[in-house]
């Protein structure tokens, strides 16, 4: 290393440093971005470039041939339409429900609580466990069986099997994956809660705000900038779902929680033959979505990256 | 023998040029101060020397060898820095030791220097804490500490006072001063208070810019300033300065107040009808009944065994006077000074530099 | 109790509770046990016999019925109390039982069977942790196998990153050199493109690279984080750079100041990455799913989800692993809360 430094200078020994880095970033990080296109516009299901035959935009052409695009039915890759709109609509239910009880739950644990500490690892804790152990969890209590079927039994509205329903099943999958993040997000907010400077709220109560205005008032607008980010980084992970859902129902039953994600990994991994043009197209199509959402999130937090 | 040179150094960022070609020799076992306001490059010059800071044009030579392209670690200096830069999560002795193990010292010998050296600076009894258990005080001696058992040709200090009380920085410098006569080292002091540059230097090297305005001793500086510059910032309190212009036949001053005064026949070079500014030090100047020119009082400060007037010329002009004992004077009162003819110094008002011959 | 009444009456000090202070409280003691109790449920869960986990409506404590020893007979028999009849409030032993009949034999006389109905005998229950479904796993199933290949993934993985990313970190914030902002903006880049969206590509790369089935495949192309690039790197800012110059003056060559200097300086932010990494990497399942399709090769995760297909029926095994999966981040957690909170706080998620 000391020659490498007599020889480089101590300034572009920085590359050095950077090297390790930028080749694993490279090979696995750029590399794949720039295959990925190559993919797209290729069909077959053999893996090597070299064997694949080139076929145009026909991946995307089939990915996006749909009469109505709200009727999944009249879409030739149906499969994906319906990933498409099931993962809309679970984003939705997914980001609003969370971000909605993250705030709640930060807003509670700002207050001049005990065991602030202990609560907030409550909330949090369930963000360490994996996603298998999540859906496990679950499904355990939800089974025909199972311990919230046996409470209904008892006060008399009597048990269903929930996740043989697909309603249900859906519904339940949004909520464990809110169960399973909202303290991340709960602990974001809260850290963005706390830096709102004290006498902020004390020159409010001096201009004898009530709670309900200082909250909305002060409270919301100083804290927008963390809702955003929040916000978006909900988004970016809710597009994002497999594990849990995987884990909990499977996709199913039917297609009723298969997810845009599960989708690419079926057609490109688990299905034969192995379609990875169209797995690769879909992927482009998801990644399109979020760099757009991540640019957002950047400018917004762009402070925070310049370091 | 350590001599320092350097030759038409110039330091630039991209198109900004801010050491601007010095040239400058310090001789074997000088104290040397850089000084100057903030922003005058005396930090940048002092880290162009150490290596740290890579040379733009122009030569840095150590015992006439030029080291421009010798790193850092081999010019067989040592530094003290401004925030004593200690390595915070090692012990004291680990901090001194560092530099030795990194040359291959054997550890007995390590023990050696460290003992040594800790005694000699009164840190032997701290050698097993961390920086953070230590008073300001002792960090600044464990950094010294860490330049002195590396026994280099040259010691950098990079204001190293300037994180200390008052009272702290008075006794450090006496020790810094010991330090020197005890090593006899070269060595290389930045710092931005003219006071220390003052009470440690053998030369002074005063900086404005990215230029060097004036090098030499002291008491050189403070009795022959080259400029107003330099003029103005050595010695506390500042020296006054009138504008005016020299009367015809040259006798005499013509503030822009209108008031004269006699100008000093030998020593200067001026023109009748030149612009000028008349520099009179505060304790040159005295008030008399009847002087040729008066002053408003603005404000006084005694201080029992001496007091300061501060007041204003008719033209604005804000002048100080520096008087022994104790004097009476009221806010408001207009009194007549007089400044001693032997003991001022004239500039060329528009080039600002000194018009006394050599 | 009075801790109990004092920490429920807290307030800001006046005293009284405002009824948004009462709603509050509520909340959060709704919130323990909406959090906290399914993760209760299946660890209680886990240490029930198969037969009571088949048992509908379930009970909250595993339990196991009593055993009676009985002269004549090797094994112990299950113990029952007789509720009706003329053997009304024995305790007896049970032989055989079958079509809503048991045959029972009381102890004090081990030579006389009685034949009751079902409905006529209770049996006779304690409290019991049926550790089997513990020990079985270890037995039945490759358990330890999967343990290890998870363990190694994560440790390793964990080391690699902390390695490779401090490596950079210190390029990125000690350094001025040429190309220091394109390397920034790359690495900006790629926090954009989540591995979930080039699966594909990633996929060829790494059996291309022979690391198929092999754990280094899962190691490896997660070692480059940007999130631990930028959390070291904005740790790393805040090291004075005359603490580095003051080591170029002691000698120290680059490499020894960036292994003296700035890691030993940046331990709280490498911690903070270590947990986070051993977090992601112990519970990672969708590129291990991709990348390791041999059973010798599964992860805890991958096991545990396949077992939950093959083994539909099996729960005791299942929730046995389940707890042994989440018991290495419950410890990581318990002891190093703070740190993940902060963390996580500070990286603002990945």
């Amino acid at each position: 290393m000391l020659a490498l430094q007599r020889k480089l200078g101590v300034n572009r020994l920085a590359w050095a440093f950077l090297l390790p880095n930028l080749i694993l970033f490279g090979l696995f990080a750029f590399l794949p971005v720039i295959l990925n296109v190559f993919y797209a516009m290729t069909g077959g299901d053999n893996v090597l470039l070299a064997d694949r035959p080139d076929v145009g935009a026909r991946n995307f052409v089939t990915l996006l041939d749909c009469e109505n695009y709200l009727d999944v039915n009249s879409c030739r890759e149906d499969k994906f339409w319906r990933a498409v709109w099931n993962t809309v609509r679970f984003v939705i239910l997914q980001v609003g429900f969370m971000v909605g009880f993250a705030l709640l739950t930060a807003i509670i644990l700002n207050r001049d609580i005990r065991a602030r500490g202990f609560f907030r690892s409550v909330f949090f804790f369930p963000v360490l466990l994996s996603p298998v152990v999540v859906a496990l969890i679950w499904k355990w209590i939800l089974q025909r069986e199972g311990v919230l079927n046996a409470f209904l039994d008892w006060t008399g509205a009597g048990g269903i099997n929930w996740l043989v329903d697909a309603q249900w099943a859906f519904g339940w999958s949004v909520f464990i994956s809110v169960w399973a993040h909202m303290g991340f997000y709960t602990l974001i907010l809260l850290a963005g809660l706390q830096a709102i400077p004290r006498d902020v709220y004390e020159a409010a109560l001096m201009d004898r705000a009530n709670a309900w205005r200082t909250f909305r008032r002060i409270t919301l607008p100083l804290l927008a900038p963390t809702m955003l980010v929040v916000l978006i980084l909900a988004l970016i992970k809710g597009v994002q779902t497999f594990d849990e859902v995987y884990a909990f129902t499977g996709g199913g039953p039917g297609t009723a929680t298969t997810f845009i994600i599960q989708y690419i990994y079926e057609e490109g991994f688990a299905g034969a033959p192995r379609l990875f043009g169209l797995a690769a197209a879909a992927s482009l199509l998801v990644a399109g979505v979020l760099v757009v959402l991540t640019l957002i999130q950047l400018r917004i937090s762009r402070n925070n990256v310049d370091g | 023998m350590a001599r320092v040179e350097l030759k038409q150094v110039k330091k630039s960022y991209g198109s900004v040029e801010v050491i601007k070609g010095i040239d400058l020799d310090i001789q074997h076992g000088e104290f040397c101060v850089f000084v100057g306001p903030s922003g005058c490059g005396k930090s940048t010059l002092l880290r162009m020397i150490s290596g740290l800071e890579p040379i733009s044009d122009g030569d840095v030579a150590i015992d006439n060898e030029v080291v421009n392209d010798i790193a850092a670690a081999d010019r067989g200096l040592a530094m003290v820095f401004q925030s004593y830069a200690l390595y915070p999560h090692m012990s004291v002795r680990q901090n001194l030791s560092f530099g030795l193990e990194n040359i291959g010292t054997s550890k007995a010998e390590i023990a050696e220097k460290i003992g040594q050296v800790s005694k000699m600076l009164q840190i032997d009894m701290l050698l097993d804490r961390k920086p953070k258990d230590l008073s300001g005080g002792q960090r600044q001696r464990v950094a010294i500490g860490r330049a002195v058992v590396r026994e280099p040709r040259v010691f950098l200090f990079d204001e190293p006072l300037s994180n200390l009380d008052a009272e702290l920085r008075v006794d450090m410098r006496g020790e810094i001063t010991a330090l020197h006569r005890r090593l006899g080292n070269t060595m290389i002091y930045v710092t931005h208070d003219q006071v220390e540059a003052m009470t440690m230097a053998d030369k002074i090297a005063v900086l404005r810019l990215g230029e060097l305005e004036q090098f030499g001793r002291p008491l050189d500086l403070y009795n022959r300033p080259r400029n107003i510059f330099v003029a103005g910032f050595i010695g506390s309190p500042k020296m006054n300065f009138i504008k005016g212009t020299v009367a015809e036949g040259g006798a005499s001053i013509t503030f822009d107040t209108g008031e004269t005064m006699a100008l000093p026949q030998s020593g200067f070079d001026y023109q009748p009808g030149q612009k000028v500014t008349l520099g009179i030090r505060p304790n040159h100047v005295s008030l008399v009944e009847g002087g040729s020119v008066s002053m408003s009082v603005k404000s006084v400060e005694q201080l029992g065994g001496e007091s300061y007037i501060y007041g204003a010329l008719k033209d604005g002009t804000l002048l100080t006077v520096h008087l022994s004992g104790q004097i009476s004077a009221e806010i408001g009162e207009v009194l007549t000074i007089e400044g001693d003819a032997d003991e001022v110094h004239l500039f060329d008002t528009e080039s600002g530099l000194s018009l006394r011959h050599d | 109790m009075a801790r109990v009444l004092s920490f429920l009456t807290a307030t800001r000090g006046k005293g009284r509770l405002h009824w948004t202070d009462w709603v509050s409280y509520a909340y959060l003691i709704f919130g323990i046990f909406l959090m906290f109790g399914p993760v209760v449920w299946l660890v209680l869960s886990s240490f029930k016999s198969a037969n009571e986990l088949d048992r509908f409506p379930p009970r909250f404590l595993p339990y196991a019925q009593e055993t009676v020893e009985v002269d004549g007979f090797d094994d112990p028999l299950l113990a029952f109390t007789v509720v009706d009849g003329e053997l009304e409030g024995e305790i007896v032993g049970q032989t055989r039982r079958a079509a809503g009949r048991a045959e029972v034999i009381v102890p004090s006389n081990p030579d006389e069977r009685f034949r009751l109905t079902v409905d006529q005998i209770e049996p006779i229950e304690r409290v019991a942790f049926a550790t089997e479904n513990y020990s079985q796993l270890f037995e039945r199933f490759n358990f330890l196998k999967f343990f290890w290949n998870s363990t190694f993934i994560t440790v390793t993985a964990t080391l690699l990153m902390l390695l490779v990313n401090s490596m950079a970190a210190f390029a990125l914030s000690k350094y001025e050199f040429r190309g220091r902002t394109s390397v920034l903006l790359i690495v900006i880049g790629t926090l954009m493109i989540p591995q979930t969206v080039v699966l594909v590509p990633l996929f060829l790369i790494v059996t291309e690279l022979g690391m198929f089935n092999s754990l280094w495949g899962v190691i490896i192309p997660g070692a480059a984080t940007p999130t631990g690039v930028f959390l070291l790197r904005q740790y790393m800012i805040t090291i004075p750079d005359e603490i580095l110059d003051a080591a170029r003056m002691d000698k120290a060559s680059e490499w020894k100041i960036f292994w003296r200097i700035i890691i030993p300086l940046s331990a709280p932010a490498i911690a903070v990455l270590a947990i986070l990494a051993i977090m992601w990497r112990w519970n990672d399942f969708l590129w291990p799913l991709i990348v390791l399709t041999r059973t010798e090769n599964f992860t805890l995760q991958l096991a545990l989800n396949s077992f939950q297909g093959e083994l539909q029926t099996d729960w005791p095994s299942l929730l046995a692993m389940t707890v042994l999966t989440l018991l290495p981040i419950a410890a990581v957690f318990m002891f190093l809360q703070k740190y993940i909170a902060t963390g996580i706080a500070s990286t603002g998620g990945k």
